[in-house]
């Protein structure tokens, strides 16, 4: 786990501080520069034009709350939304039970684990495009035995990304989950064994309670990562398919989750703008929400111990 | 033979985890198999064996290389560019200033550092649409000016974890450099960065992971109608649905994951520790 560490002799150190501090032009001011460019600009710029309608940056108009407003009535925004939690809630608990019981299972007396744990990372490796379409050739491919295909039906593509993500993401987990298992003291285990522990109660008794910070940040790392799942989404289904909601004449993209939902909106044409802007904000607030509470989860678990 | 070094159990358990791992490789493998096949045969049969009828050997590799109006071999040229200077890049830049950070610890030391740590958990869909235009106001839409960008996005996390490692290092060695005459630069380029050496490795790998398989930063940045990165490439394959020639678009994911799987099996150590130092990413 991070620590803050005490870095009161650095400040004290003339030596050291004053020369490097000369030098700031060299060390911290290009990349400072970069930052406002890529990062700090933009992101200003961003939330303004959330409150604006707008073609390109400089022919923004300010209309308050107006997209805000726009974005609550949108039902593909709520979609999306809806969409994306339960595909969260699905991955979560999908992938971090596998993950965990194959790491548990590498990390016991077995030959060719080494070979396996390479095997079962190399999905992260490859990007979410290419996979997208990996697999939405490998769906079509058994769909097509019925006469049916990926795109036909918002559950195909739902269980469909499911298993893309899992495969990709189940090698992640499992190496974050074999650091925590190997940190389980083995005293403890041999204690557990001389007094006659079964199995299942060394599990979940013994080694599942020393893993738990482990558990948290799989836990809201797949959280987190099914937020802000795009390429991945894009590459599957592109959203498809789309049906017209009667009461509010708009098109929803079934299969679409928040991220990828953001960029269609943008390109419906430029009234829209605005609108996928606000809708960025608020993803970046729940996203942030979401960061936090893995810190604040984390530190709780860590003054525990 | 009195001591067994493995129980049944665990033969049990290693032969289902290896039926596991055929099926964890299958997708992979059946784009390979489909790589070598005729359209017809991937469209009837998707993951039947190639037979003498339907094998048409590396014909299909040739189509890929020019296939989808633009040669796949530029595109993997922008990638490989982008990705290796834009690293470079994030590697020198970023280090540099985590030194500055953790050694002068000023007041505008400190609020850049929180700044990048704010970076953090921004996800990249609440700039994408101000980036855009800011690069193309800027001119940075090019292969060869990106990497400003890409240091720009990327410089939090890069940031971060340097700043994490230098807090770590013992001051004694610099002070022993800069008594024994030895500037700031000098210092960091012979001191600090030999030091510094295992978190260069775990950063540069995640940041190459990231910029080369990343598809919606150069999308919107490039203009894509002269500079394609693979992944832009793949997707424009998977565009025009219909017309699409299955064959060569095998060929062209299999020359796209490749190169990565054989870099991964020579370096997985590395990779995974990298990749894995990545999960502090909020």
């Amino acid at each position: 786990m991070r620590k803050k560490k005490p870095d009161g002799s650095a400040v004290n150190s003339q030596l050291i501080r004053r020369p490097i501090q000369r030098w700031f032009p060299l060390f911290i001011l290009p990349v400072f520069i970069c930052f406002c460019i890529g990062f700090v600009w933009p992101f200003l710029q961003g939330i303004y034009l959330s409150f604006c309608t707008f073609n390109i940056p400089k022919d923004a108009t300010w209309v308050g709350l107006q997209n805000y407003a726009k974005v609550f009535q949108d039902p593909s925004f709520s979609h999306a939304f809806w969409n994306t939690a339960a595909f969260a809630v699905v991955s979560i608990i999908l992938i971090n039970v596998f993950a965990f019981f194959v790491a548990y299972a590498l990390t016991q007396k077995m030959r060719g684990s080494n070979l396996f744990r390479t095997v079962f990372f190399m999905p992260n490796l490859i990007g979410g495009v290419v996979l997208g379409y990996i697999w939405s050739m490998i769906f079509d491919g058994i769909l097509r035995r019925y006469g049916t295909y990926l795109t036909a039906n918002a559950t195909y593509g739902f269980w469909g990304l499911v298993i893309l993500v899992a495969w990709q993401q189940i090698g992640y987990m499992m190496i974050i989950y074999i650091a925590g298992l190997q940190a389980v003291p083995s005293d403890m285990l041999e204690a557990a064994k001389i007094d006659g522990a079964t199995g299942s109660q060394t599990l979940f008794k013994v080694i599942i309670p020393n893993v738990m910070p482990s558990i948290t940040i799989c836990t809201f790392l797949t959280l987190t990562n099914s937020f802000k799942l795009f390429d991945q989404n894009l590459a599957l289904t592109g959203g498809l398919p789309q049906v017209v909601d009667k009461a509010a004449k708009m098109k929803v993209n079934m299969t679409e989750l928040l991220a990828l939902n953001i960029y269609s909106t943008y390109n419906i044409n430029k009234n829209w703008h605005g609108v996928a802007q606000a809708k960025a904000v608020i993803f970046f607030i729940l996203v942030a929400v979401l960061a936090l509470s893995q810190q604040y989860a984390t530190r709780k678990k860590e003054v525990q111990q | 033979m009195k001591v067994k070094k493995y129980s049944t159990a665990s033969t049990i358990l290693t032969i289902a985890f290896a039926l596991v791992c055929v099926l964890w490789i299958l997708p992979i493998v059946e784009v390979i198999i489909n790589s070598l096949k005729t359209n017809d045969a991937i469209n009837t049969s998707v993951f039947a064996l190639p037979n003498s009828n339907t094998f048409v050997g590396l014909s299909n590799y040739v189509k890929g290389l020019s296939f989808g109006n633009y040669p796949f071999l530029k595109s993997a040229f922008y990638s490989v560019f982008i990705s290796v200077v834009s690293t470079v890049l994030i590697l020198l830049c970023c280090s540099m200033a985590a030194w500055y950070i953790a050694r002068v610890d000023s007041a505008f030391a400190r609020f850049f550092y929180y700044l990048c740590l704010f970076s953090m958990i921004v996800p990249f869909q609440m700039v994408m649409f101000t980036l855009t235009s800011t690069a193309d106001n800027l001119k940075l839409n090019t292969p060869w000016t990106i990497p400003v960008i890409y240091l720009g996005f990327g410089a939090g996390l890069a940031i971060f974890m340097f700043v994490g490692f230098v807090k770590g290092m013992p001051l004694a060695i610099e002070e022993a450099a800069a008594i024994d005459g030895c500037g700031p630069v000098r210092t960091f380029f012979n001191v600090v960065i030999p030091m510094l050496k295992p978190t260069m490795i775990s950063v540069g790998i995640l940041e190459l992971m990231w910029v080369w398989n990343d598809y919606l930063l150069p999308y919107l940045v490039l203009d894509i109608t002269k500079y394609r990165t693979i992944p832009i490439h793949v997707q424009y394959l998977k565009g025009s649905y219909g017309t699409v020639d299955l064959g060569a678009t095998m060929a062209v994911i299999m020359m796209a994951i490749l190169p990565i799987i054989i870099v991964y099996l020579f370096c997985q150590k590395y990779i995974i520790k990298g990749v894995a130092a990545g999960a502090v990413k909020g």
